[in-house]
């Protein structure tokens, strides 16, 4: 089997019998076996399960039985539950966990015939931009094993990067999987937030929050998001709209209006290689017919100090579940109830997770609540109307997904405000609730990868991918 | 924004989190130094802007209001640090 085959590849060789799922596997788990001592993109390896489940496909594949995905192989970052299995979201306060119940996405998977291969390191509860902050050791980047992967779900993009994997699911908070996508020199895509259930997924900040897919080809990425998007009775939260065949029109028909934003290009945090690669691409678009246009976006600055008030108060609220009474750590110094909270917290969560767990509770408290949370709240109603205004006259708002490439290992890891802009780019889609992907186009001259991100409207993935598509085509 | 240690206990009280003494000057020191980074959202005049709460696009998604999905005992039991066959165990409440 070739490194990174399309799934459409795989698929042939399956039904001319030239390949078998059980193959698949093992090419696979070889990369795995030769590389992941070293990267640490995966936690868990389902070597024997993932074998034995593609000798179950591969039966269905003869009988003219099997699912949509047979032949796809899949890991998912240790936020999703997949049912007895373990799953720790980077942390040791989950240690020992086993799902009790597969994530609707997981489920969705499965149904058609994916094969779950492992499970992605990530930081620590989705928190963090360099996959530094997970408990089990950081990621290392596929392209150079001293640079980060990018974070949170750099264990997910390390995955395909290093062909571990076809697919993988990651999560995007504020740029979770774009900005790996982007270090890792893969597709990465956020969908519109609700767009996919998030039943199983170990919440960080619910109105943020959203799983997405990393894969080397759009087509890939598209029919995994055909088969896990959509309504489902376990989540009130996630989109009822019908869900596109978006496999099917990847093509695009006709010219695009694109905006790119001058607070982007003239930001001081922006690498020089990495403007230089995005601007060469948006000459290219406009040789090609398109039509792209300057725009100031003055609110642009606004959007990440939004995202850390916003979502350390979710976190706050939502990473309370974890006290040491139903699951996970307890700590064993407690000698009454209370002890038992505040010990099995403080010993069981990493330094990152703790203080926005702290920064959360401070913004959410009665002296500080309208000053900062309510004050987000309005703020985020201006950006998400501005950044809609922009997308009712442009197809896509186009960016770089991250100030600059993978950074080396420990270079941000003393100053986390420093290692909070790595999302400066990332978090306006994430703050608008807007679908958003990473396409990479270029190398610095360390030869690490950029990407650029487009950003559209709510439920316009298809054009999303579409258009993702023609850029890596042309 | 200015923190002071009895602040950080009081937030930390309500987070549930023990913090030891090493510890306060560096909690401290990341909490205000966040705090006033965020500040910067008061340059922006947001009077009559209606906060954002909901990101959702579903009004009252609701189901039918039936028994399902039940998490069997076993299952629901089996991650807990202590529990006996019916319930999770916690050190005593009330001495």
């Amino acid at each position: 089997m070739r490194s990174h085959s399309s799934f459409a590849e795989i698929s042939r060789q399956l039904t001319d019998g030239s390949l078998t799922c059980v193959q698949v596997v093992e090419h696979y788990l070889q990369n795995i076996r030769a590389k992941n001592s070293e990267l640490n993109a995966l936690l868990s390896v389902y070597d024997e399960e993932a074998l034995e489940r593609a000798a179950l496909v591969d039966g269905k594949l003869q009988a003219g039985s099997a699912g949509k995905l047979a032949g796809m192989v899949v890991s998912i970052k240790d936020v999703l539950c997949y049912q007895d299995h373990p799953l720790q979201c980077g942390s040791e306060i989950l240690n020992g966990f086993e799902s009790q119940f597969n994530a609707t996405a997981v489920q969705r998977l499965l149904d058609e015939d994916a094969i779950i291969i492992g499970r992605n390191n990530c930081d620590e509860f989705a928190m963090g931009s360099s996959n530094e902050n997970s408990a089990f050791g950081p990621v290392r980047n596929a392209d150079n094993p001293n640079r980060v992967p990018g974070g949170s779900s750099g264990g997910s993009a390390v995955a395909v990067q290093a062909d571990m994997c076809a697919v993988s699911l990651g999560t995007d908070t504020g740029g979770s999987v774009r900005q790996p996508a982007s270090f890792c020199g893969i597709l990465g895509l956020k969908p519109t937030y609700s767009r996919i259930s998030r039943h199983g997924l170990a919440a960080y900040a619910s109105t943020f929050d959203t799983i997405g897919v990393f894969a080397h080809h759009v087509a890939d990425m598209a029919l995994v998001m055909e088969v896990i998007a959509g309504e489902d009775a376990n989540d009130s939260t996630v989109s009822r709209q019908v869900v596109p065949a978006y496999s099917q029109q990847l093509e695009v028909s006709s010219k695009k209006k694109i905006a790119y934003i001058k607070e982007t290009i003239d930001n001081d945090a922006l690498n020089g290689d990495v403007k230089e690669a995005f601007l060469s691409k948006i000459e290219a678009l406009k040789a090609d017919g398109h039509t792209v246009e300057e725009v100031s976006f003055p609110l642009m600055e606004y959007a990440l100090p939004t995202y850390y008030i916003l979502t350390t108060a979710e976190a706050s609220s939502n990473l309370s579940r974890y006290d040491g009474v139903r699951f996970g750590h307890r700590s064993t110094e407690a000698k009454n109830l209370e002890e038992m909270y505040k010990k099995s917290r403080a010993e069981g969560f990493g330094e990152e997770v703790l203080k926005r767990i702290l920064l959360g509770t401070a913004v959410l408290s009665a002296s500080y609540h309208d000053a900062y949370y309510l004050k987000a709240q309005k703020v985020r109603r201006m950006i998400q109307s501005a950044l809609n205004e922009l997308l009712e006259n442009y197809d896509f708002v186009a960016m770089p997904t991250a100030p600059t490439t993978a950074f080396e290992l420990g270079a941000k890891t003393e100053n986390s405000m420093e290692m909070y802009l790595a999302d400066l780019f990332t978090v306006q889609a994430s703050v608008a609730g807007v679908p958003a992907i990473s396409v990479p186009v270029g190398r610095d001259q360390d030869g690490m990868s950029i990407g650029l991100q487009l950003i559209t409207k709510a439920f316009d993935e298809a054009k999303l991918l579409a258009f993702s598509n023609y850029l890596l085509e042309n | 924004m200015k923190i002071d240690k009895d602040t950080l206990h009081k937030i930390a009280h309500l987070a549930r989190v023990e913090i030891k003494p090493e510890k306060e000057e560096g909690y401290i020191k990341d909490l205000e130094e966040v705090l006033t980074w965020v500040e910067k959202l008061n340059e922006l005049d947001t009077d009559g802007v209606e906060p954002l709460t909901n990101m959702s696009f579903e009004e009252n998604a609701l189901r039918p209001d039936e028994r399902s999905h039940q998490l069997e005992h076993e299952r629901a039991l089996k991650n807990a640090p202590k529990a006996d066959d019916d319930y999770f165990r916690v050190p005593k409440v009330l001495d």
